[in-house]
């Protein structure tokens, strides 16, 4: 069994962050997650976590350029939540039985490897920008992030000129790299 | 400075942005300083690792969005069990907290009922066994204690008083308990209103426990007569009776009834009357309604509550024959029928009070 288009469209409105596809999953396997959480002694704020975890999990999968998820996108969705529930539970201690023994009905090991993979880097890049402070945090996402230029970045925070602003960009880029490379594992 | 245009220069190589002389340059740069070539790696993570955060963050954001909205637009909805279950999660640690304190209060309480009950069950068991299995011991401790302990009870205060006495013949005459005067080498009466006259035992007999005395002193002077009879007919259970006596300097009143025909142990000598009754009451008269002498007080079983015995007056008329067949005294007359019949108690004590006297053995 194989995902049917509208499926793999949504899939690939996903991997580019189309607020349309995004909503379009959203409504409609929210509510079934929600019930799993909540009848398995979660919250609705656990239910909205897993369920955004889950379909961050769905993004790096897209992102990694594979549509085929040899299921339906809400047998997907059920499974990969299911085990980040169950895996939440053990940390907390109140899922008393063995992960390995919760058997998921379709292969997910892989994505939520990679998931966990990257979800390490992002933590590490998010701890490094907030380690970094203001006004660098600011400065280098409009840069790297917002792609803005030096001009329009000179004057949005302040400096002088372009020449100014990119003098400081660099000291901010030196630090929050000796930040980041100084816990940053090759992978 | 050189460093700063250095990472411009990567930034552009890396973004495909040089021109192709440029790149040529570049890469030859690269390829002879390693230095450069290692910076130029580095950069690529670290541009790529930044690309992937801004694209995790930008998803992130959308999805907080788009959850938000579907909220607020109502296409998905809060689960209703949210509640408890936040309840639950809320305040399961109170409740655990609440249940042990509850546990251990109840733990507690237990131990202590189980530590205390079980003495308190068994001394009243203990109590039970006593009072309906060794009641027959009991009885004859009791009567070896009222057959001895009277005696001395009046033995001990008979260095100041003894008990009661009461006027049978104006003459001065009065009757009284043997025990109240045996083993007394003077005797002397004291009246209500405090004067004492010297008296001589004129009959004792152990047996009935009766006594009779005569004042021997020239200040008393006798009343013109004595306002109660001795009752000749036998006296019903439940009658009411009242006595008076010197169980202290002063005469004191007290009222009962007639509880039981023979006294201690079956005793057809006596009755028993439910009196207040302390020692010195020995000897006082317990009379009826109508003011007749119906019994002298005699003793109390002192283990039972408001068990008095009184000798029936039958007995006392008996001991007078006795006493009359003796010519000094034959001349003895008992007072015939109560005068007070028809006046309210308050007028009888105050017509009976002066002919009861406070008897003192020395």
């Amino acid at each position: 069994m194989t995902t049917d288009s509208n499926e793999q469209g949504l899939l690939k409105g996903l991997a580019q962050n189309e607020r349309k596809s995004i909503e379009a999953i959203y409504r409609d396997h929210y509510s079934m997650v929600q019930s799993l959480i909540i009848n398995n002694s979660g919250t609705s704020d656990d239910a909205k976590d897993i369920f955004q975890e889950a379909l961050i999990v769905l993004y790096e999968k897209a992102r990694s350029g594979s549509f085929e998820l040899h299921a339906q996108l809400k047998t997907y969705i059920y499974a990969v939540c299911r085990r980040m529930w169950l895996k939440r539970l053990q940390m907390n201690q109140r899922f008393s039985g063995d992960l390995a023994n919760a058997e998921d009905t379709i292969s997910i090991a892989e994505d939520l490897e990679r998931y966990e993979h990257r979800n390490a880097d992002f933590e590490l890049m998010e701890r490094a920008m907030q380690y970094l402070g203001e006004p660098c945090k600011s400065l280098l996402e409009s840069y790297y992030l917002q792609k803005k230029n030096m001009t329009e970045i000179a004057r949005e925070f302040g400096y002088t000129n372009a020449e100014n602003a990119k003098n400081q960009k660099y000291k901010c880029l030196m630090r929050l790299k000796k930040i980041f490379f100084g816990q940053y594992k090759k992978p | 400075m050189e460093e700063l245009n250095l990472i411009e220069s990567i930034e552009r190589y890396i973004h495909g942005e040089m021109l192709p002389e440029e790149r040529v340059f570049f890469e030859e740069l690269r390829k002879n300083n390693p230095g450069v070539d290692q910076m130029v790696v580095e950069h690529t993570v670290f541009l790529h690792q930044m690309e992937k955060y801004g694209d995790r963050r930008n998803l992130k954001a959308t999805l907080q969005d788009v959850h938000n909205d579907l909220f607020d637009s109502g296409q998905i909805k809060q689960a209703r069990e949210t509640k408890i279950v936040r309840l639950w999660l809320k305040y399961r640690k109170v409740i655990a907290v609440a249940a042990s304190i509850a546990g251990i209060t109840a733990l507690s309480i237990s131990g202590i009922t189980n530590y205390f009950a079980p003495k308190t069950t068994n001394r009243s068991i203990e109590n039970l066994r006593r009072q309906i299995s060794v009641l027959e011991r009991r009885t004859n401790s009791l009567n070896n204690k009222i057959n001895q302990a009277p005696p001395k009870n009046h033995t001990e205060p008979a260095f100041k008083f003894g008990g009661t006495g009461f006027l049978i013949d104006p003459k001065g005459y009065l009757l009284t308990n043997a025990h109240v005067v045996s083993n007394a080498s003077v005797t002397s009466v004291q009246n209500i209103k405090g004067q004492e006259f010297k008296t001589m035992i004129i009959y004792l007999d152990q047996a009935s426990d009766l006594a009779v005395l005569k004042i021997i002193d020239s200040n008393y002077k006798s009343p013109s007569a004595i306002p109660y009879g001795i009752s000749r007919s036998n006296i019903d259970l439940g009658e009411a009776i009242f006595t008076l006596g010197y169980p202290r300097d002063e005469i004191v009143y007290g009222e009962g009834y007639l509880s039981a025909k023979t006294g201690f142990r079956g005793d057809t000598l006596s009755c028993q009357i439910s009196v207040a009754a302390n020692p010195g009451n020995s000897g006082g008269p317990v009379l009826d309604k109508n003011g007749e002498v119906i019994g002298i007080l005699s003793n109390k079983q002192t283990e039972a509550q408001g068990a008095v015995f009184a000798i029936r007056s039958r007995y006392i008329l008996d001991a007078l024959d006795e006493v009359k067949k003796d010519s000094a005294y034959s001349n003895i007359r008992l007072p015939q029928g109560s005068s007070v019949k028809s006046l309210d108690r308050i007028q009888q004590i105050k017509k009976i009070q002066e002919c009861i006297y406070m008897v003192k053995s020395y």
